[in-house]
C-alpha cells in the first residue's frame, strides 16, 4: 500500500444532489488540509454523479473518485460498504471522515472494522495535534454530561462527524478538481439484507429538519392532547412540532418528531420547548438552534441552564398567554 | 431445534441520576460512580432483551445475556434473567475495564458468542449511554460475518429470516435477510416488561456463567485498543437565561410574546 495521505471525504447523495451533511465535511477537510498540506479528496457512489462531483469541487474537493456502478443507485449498506472499501483500500487515505447521518451511522463503525481501524464517532470539532500531526476529535459522551477528546491507533484515522456541527464553505464556482471515475465489481450476493418495502410517516407541513421555528413537547405535557396546542402554536409561527423522547416513548406523538442524541438533529432560528426538562440526550439535539426558549413549571430544570429566555409557570396558563399574544402580533 | 438468540447487554450508570452527582476524575479520566446511586442495565439493551422474548414468546428461543465488564452489580445484571431470558454470561476480567474501545469490546464479545457455539439471531441496543458509541453491536456483526441490520422498532423470525421495521427518519422500512443475522434496536420499540415475581424467584436461582479473558482464547494482538482518549471533561456553560415575569402564568407567556417579538424572533 502506498504511503497514507490525503483527507477522504465520504459523501452521500440526496436526491440528485450532494447532501447538506457532505458539504459540512468537506468544509472541516479544508481546515485538515491547510494544516497538513495534503490534498481532499471525496468519494461519491452511485449512478449519476456528474451534478454532485461539480457541488463536491466548487465546495472544496481537490479530487473526486466518482464510484458509478447500477447497483449503488440505491443505498444497501452491504453494497456501499464493498464499495467504500475497495476505494479506501486502493486510495490510502490518511483521514477518512464521515458524517454521522443515517447513512453514516451504520456504514462508519463498519467500515472501521473492516480496515481494522478506530473511529472516532459522533465528533462535534476535529484538528491536528500541532506537535503529533494526528487527528484529535472532541465528542460527547454520557449524553452530552461529558465531552471525550480522543485519537485514532491505526491508519487510516477516522472520524464521524456530527451533522450541523460545521458550516459549509461557500461554494466558489472558479475552483478547480479532478474528476476519477474509480469503477469497482460489486457482487449482488454481497448484500446481505432486502429491503421488503418502505412505510413514510412524513409529518403534514413544514420539516422538522429545516424549520425556523420549532415548538417542541416534554414528559411534562402529560398526554397526548396538548401537542394539538403546540401545533397551533407552530402554525402561526410558520413552524414545526418536535419532542423529546420521553413524549415518544409515552405514545404521544410519533417517533419522526423525535428532537435529540437518537432522534433528529435541528438548527432552527428559534427553539421553544414547553415542559421539557432538557436531559444533555435532548439537548444533543438543538445545539444548533440559535434561540433557547424555555416554559417549564420547575425553575431547577437544566432546560433553564442551556435558554435564552425562560418562564417558569404552569405551560397551560404560560403557553395560552404567549399564543394569544403571537396571534395578536403575527395576525394584527 | 429451538432457535437460539444471544442478546449483548452493558452494565452503565444510571442516565437518569442527576447532573448534579456526576462528576470525572480527571487523573484517571473516568466518570466517578456515586456510591448511592446503582447501576443499571442500558436502556437499549432492555428494549434488545424485550425484542428476544418477543420472539421467544411468540416462536420459541433460548435466549441468552451476555455482558462484558471488569465487575458486575450481579442483582441488576440478573435482569435480563428476571424478564424470561434463558442463561446469562458474564465476561469479567479486570482486563475489561477499558469499556470505551469498541474494538477491543466487540473482539471480546465475537470470541463470547463463538465459544457458545454460535446464534441464529443476536439483538443488541443501539447504542450505550455511557460512551454513546454506536459500535460494538455493528462490529459483531462484522467480525462474525453475518447479516446486520441497525435501529430496528419490530423484529420477528420467519422460518430461517428475520424481517426487522428499521427506523428511517421519516418513517420505517421492512427489511429482511437470511439467518444468521444481527438485529440493533432502538427505544421505539417499546416498552421492555417488567420483570414478574416468578421472574425474579427463578432468576435468583440461576447461576450465570463467568469467564475471564483466559477463557475465550482472544489473542493479544486482537485486543489493541484502536483508540486513544486523551481528557475527559464536563463542557462549560455559558448561557444566561433571562427570565420573564408577569403578574401570572399567562401575563408571563404575553410578555414573552413581546420580548421575543422586540428580539425580531417571531
Amino acid at each position: 500500500m502506498a504511503e497514507a495521505k490525503g483527507v477522504l471525504v465520504l459523501g452521500e447523495i440526496a436526491g440528485a444532489e450532494l447532501s447538506s451533511s457532505s458539504l459540512e465535511l468537506l468544509a472541516a477537510a479544508r481546515k485538515l488540509s491547510a494544516s497538513l498540506g495534503e490534498e481532499v479528496a471525496i468519494a461519491l457512489l452511485g449512478d449519476t454523479l456528474d451534478v454532485p462531483a461539480k457541488t463536491a469541487i466548487s465546495h472544496g474537493a481537490d479530487q473526486v473518485y466518482a464510484v458509478n456502478h447500477p447497483q449503488l443507485r440505491q443505498y444497501h449498506p452491504d453494497l456501499f460498504l464493498a464499495a467504500l472499501e475497495t476505494l479506501c483500500r486502493e486510495a490510502s487515505p490518511r483521514i477518512i471522515l464521515m458524517s454521522r447521518s443515517n447513512q453514516g451511522r451504520e456504514l462508519g463503525p463498519r467500515l472501521a472494522f473492516r480496515l481494522g481501524v478506530g473511529l472516532a464517532q459522533d465528533s462535534l470539532e476535529i484538528a491536528l495535534d500541532p506537535a503529533t500531526k494526528k487527528l484529535m476529535a472532541n465528542r460527547p459522551v454520557y449524553g452530552g454530561n461529558a465531552v471525550a477528546v480522543v485519537s485514532c491507533n491505526a491508519t487510516p484515522q477516522m472520524a464521524a462527524i456530527r451533522p450541523k456541527a460545521y458550516e459549509p464553505l461557500a461554494a466558489d464556482a472558479a475552483r478547480q478538481g479532478k474528476i476519477t471515475s474509480f469503477p469497482v465489481d460489486l457482487k449482488p450476493e454481497a448484500a446481505r439484507s432486502r429491503v421488503v418495502s418502505v412505510v413514510k410517516e412524513e409529518a403534514k407541513g413544514v420539516k422538522l429538519e429545516e424549520a425556523r421555528v420549532v415548538v417542541s413537547g416534554g414528559r411534562g405535557l402529560g398526554g397526548p392532547e396538548p401537542f394539538k396546542n403546540l401545533d397551533a402554536l407552530a402554525k402561526l409561527l410558520g413552524g414545526a412540532v418536535g419532542a423529546s423522547r420521553a413524549a415518544v416513548d409515552s405514545g404521544w406523538i410519533p417517533a419522526s418528531h423525535q428532537v435529540g442524541l437518537t432522534g433528529k438533529s435541528i438548527t432552527p432560528d428559534l427553539y421553544i420547548t414547553v415542559a421539557i426538562s432538557g436531559a444533555s440526550q435532548h439537548m444533543a439535539g438543538c445545539s444548533g438552534a440559535k434561540v433557547i426558549v424555555a416554559i417549564n413549571k420547575d425553575a431547577e430544570a437544566n432546560i433553564f441552564k442551556e435558554a435564552r429566555y425562560g418562564v417558569v409557570g404552569d405551560w397551560q396558563k404560560v403557553l395560552t398567554g404567549f399564543t394569544e399574544a403571537v396571534r395578536e402580533l403575527t395576525q394584527g | 431445534m429451538a432457535l437460539k438468540i444471544a442478546v449483548l447487554v452493558k452494565q452503565v450508570l444510571d442516565p437518569e441520576m442527576p447532573v448534579a452527582a456526576f462528576r470525572i476524575d480527571a487523573g484517571t479520566k473516568r466518570v466517578v460512580p456515586p456510591p448511592s446511586i446503582p447501576p443499571v442495565v442500558n436502556g437499549f439493551d432492555e428494549n434488545a432483551v424485550e425484542a428476544a422474548l418477543r420472539i421467544k414468546d411468540a416462536a420459541g428461543a433460548a435466549v441468552t445475556a451476555i455482558s462484558m465488564g471488569p465487575s458486575f452489580a450481579l442483582d441488576v445484571m440478573k435482569k435480563p434473567l428476571s424478564m424470561g431470558a434463558d442463561e446469562l454470561v458474564l465476561l469479567q476480567d479486570q482486563a475489561f475495564d477499558n469499556t470505551s474501545d469498541a474494538f477491543f469490546t466487540a473482539q471480546v464479545l465475537a470470541s463470547a458468542v463463538r465459544k457458545l457455539g454460535g446464534f441464529d439471531l443476536i439483538i443488541c441496543g443501539r447504542q450505550a449511554s455511557d460512551w454513546d458509541n454506536a459500535q460494538v453491536p455493528l462490529g459483531v456483526a462484522e467480525l462474525l460475518g453475518v447479516a446486520c441490520i441497525s435501529l430496528g422498532k419490530k423484529v420477528e423470525v420467519q422460518g430461517a429470516k428475520v424481517v426487522v421495521e428499521r427506523l428511517i427518519p421519516d418513517g420505517y422500512e421492512v427489511v429482511e435477510a437470511s439467518l444468521p443475522a444481527l438485529v440493533t434496536v432502538s427505544n421505539e420499540l417499546g416498552q421492555p416488561r417488567y420483570p414478574t415475581l416468578r421472574g425474579i424467584m427463578a432468576a435468583t436461582r440461576k447461576r450465570p456463567t463467568i469467564w475471564k479473558l483466559s477463557d475465550l482464547g482472544v489473542a493479544k494482538e486482537q485486543l489493541q485498543p484502536r483508540i486513544t482518549l486523551h481528557n475527559l471533561f464536563v463542557p462549560q456553560r455559558s448561557k444566561v437565561c433571562e427570565m420573564i415575569e408577569g403578574d401570572d402564568a399567562a401575563d408571563a407567556g404575553r410578555k414573552l410574546a413581546m420580548k421575543l417579538r422586540e428580539a425580531k424572533l417571531i
